[in-house]
Order: structure tokens, then sequence, then C-alpha cells
């Protein structure tokens, strides 16, 4: 009985986590798979800390239509990712890529881990040259 | 010295971050539009009207004009409908509507109940127009230049205040260069 009655549990509560993306899967495997690898790095503009896969707005469910038309015509993900580009601005992509206005946000890390590792070494270097002298502390 | 450089330094980076970030004025959803600068993507609907005729770009030839993109179910459409009737009354420039993801039904009585400032409206029931001009949140309202290039594009309602502050500098500047 209890068994029993923890399936129900399961089946209720696993069904409120239902997919937002109740389109048809593809009839060929590669196609969905490259489907959901793009709707997961596309973000939606109207909520817009969401994924396209993961938004229930209207705008993303027509952004998944298109999608999901461009795969079936064959495009290639580079030619998708352009579509929405060219729409909706680098801002729609999650992984930006490294051209134009964005490369800032691909050089600032360098940068930053540069700038790092000189601070660390100066620092090194400046304790190294002090004199190892125990004593002196001690009677301070 | 030295020592206090680097905060010093880091402090005058910070600082344009958060007078930036923190402007009051900002709005988080505002988008830089890809589309300033150039033409304005081409579309052909049939017009809310009658659908038997279309509306589109073709419409547009050689005059400036301006593109709404609206719909019943937003609120901020309401809010901008009175503008766009009074802007429409003063002949500035003709407006164009772009009826997204809407239904005939509603959006007719809409222009009935309320008046219509538009030339025409197309209606762009599944949104793939919309997508083409990069829509994602109405009401949007674009300025399109005589030579069919978009001059700005505003996200929001609009008011006199708006329209005065950042069309009509626009309109203006493209009229001399006629």
């Amino acid at each position: 009985m209890k068994f029993w009655l923890s399936c129900l549990a399961l089946v209720l509560v696993t069904g409120t986590s239902l997919a937002i993306d109740t389109s048809e899967s593809f009839d060929d495997p590669e196609m969905q798979a490259r489907y959901e690898k793009i709707v997961e790095e596309v973000r939606c503009l109207k909520c817009q800390n969401a994924t396209l896969k993961d938004s229930p707005a209207t705008l993303a469910a027509d952004l998944r239509r298109e999608i999901r038309r461009m795969v079936e015509e064959g495009m290639s993900d580079d030619e998708i990712f352009d579509f929405l580009v060219d729409r909706y601005g680098e801002f729609a992509l999650y992984r930006p890529r490294a051209s134009g206005r964005t490369l800032v946000l691909w050089v600032i890390p360098v940068l930053l881990l540069l700038g790092g590792a000189f601070l660390l070494a100066n620092i090194v270097r400046q304790r190294m040259a002090m004199p190892i002298d125990d004593d002196v502390d001690e009677k301070d | 010295m030295s020592r206090y450089l680097i905060p010093l330094i880091a402090f005058a980076i910070l600082i344009p971050v958060f007078i930036i970030g923190l402007d009051p004025e900002r709005n988080v959803n505002e988008l830089p539009s890809p589309f300033i600068g150039k033409p304005a993507p081409t579309f052909e609907l049939p017009t809310l009207k009658d659908p038997a005729r279309s509306v589109g770009s073709a419409n547009f030839e050689g005059q400036a004009v301006l593109v709404n993109v609206w719909a019943t179910w937003c609120v901020g459409c309401r809010q901008e409908h009175n503008f766009l009737l009074q802007l429409e009354e003063s002949g500035t420039i003709p407006i164009y509507g772009i009826n997204w993801r809407d239904t005939r039904p509603e959006a007719l009585g809409w222009l009935e109940q309320l008046g219509d400032p538009y030339v025409a409206s197309a209606d762009d029931r599944d949104g793939r127009v919309g997508i083409d001009w990069g829509v994602y949140g109405a009401p949007e309202t674009f300025l399109i230049g005589a030579d069919g290039t978009v001059l700005y594009k505003h996200l929001g309602p609009l008011n006199w205040p708006i329209w005065e502050r950042d069309f009509v500098p626009l309109l203006t500047s493209t009229e001399v260069d006629r």
C-alpha cells in the first residue's frame, strides 16, 4: 500500500515538472541534439536570465519554432547564431563570440590573470630579497 | 606612495561602472538594437482591416515613417495610444502598425474603440515578422528614414517628452538631408 502511494506521489510530483518546450522531437537524433544545444545557448530576450529552452515566454516559443525550422532546413549552427545576432544582437548568445565589441569580455580575464601573476611575482621577489633574520623580529 | 596607487586605480575603474550601473534612468530591459543605421528588414503582410490587401516595406518608399509594434494584450500600447492618435492628427509622419501576436477580432475591436492612428496595420499573427525586426517586447517603435534605414528604435510606451527628445532631432536632420 505504502509503495503504491509513494509511486502515485512520484507521478504527481513529476507531472508538475513537465518541460516548457512541448514541441515534438525530431526524427533524426542528430538534429534533435543540435536543436537542444542551440536552445540552451540562446538567451530569451523577454526574460533575460532564462535560456530559450527554459523560458515560458511566447517570444521564446516563437524563437524555438524558428530555430527548429532552420535546423530542419539544414542550416549550420553558425548560420543560426548569425540569424539571431543579426536581429537581437550579441546579447542573445550566452557564449558571446570573440569578435568586435565582445572581444573585451574575452580579453579582460586574461589581462586580470596576467596582472595578478605580475603582482605575485613582484611580491615574491621583494620578500626573497629581504634578509632572513629572525632575531630582529623577536627583539622588537 | 605606491601602496596606495593600486587601490586608487581600482577605485577609478569602479566609479564609472557604478555610475552607469546604478543610473536610475537606465532601463535594464532595453537592448541596443542591431538595426540602427542599417536598412529596415523588408516585410509584406496582410492588413488587419482587409486580409486580401497587403502592407509592407514597399509602402514606405521614399518617405520617413514610424513603424509601431503593438498588440491588444500589451498594457504599454494602451498607454501610448493617445499619443499616437495625437501624433497622427498633427500630420508629422505616417504611422504604420505591426499587430504582433494578436487575434484579428480583438485587434479590430481595439482600433474601433480607441481610434486608429495607423495608415495601415500589418497582421503578424505568428510573430514571424516580429522576429525579423528583432522585436522582443511590445510596444516598440522604429523610426525609418526616407532612404529606408532604421534611424531609431524606442522600447516601451511613447509620449510627447520622449518624442521631442529622441525622435524630433533625427527627423529634422533627415529632412535637411533631402
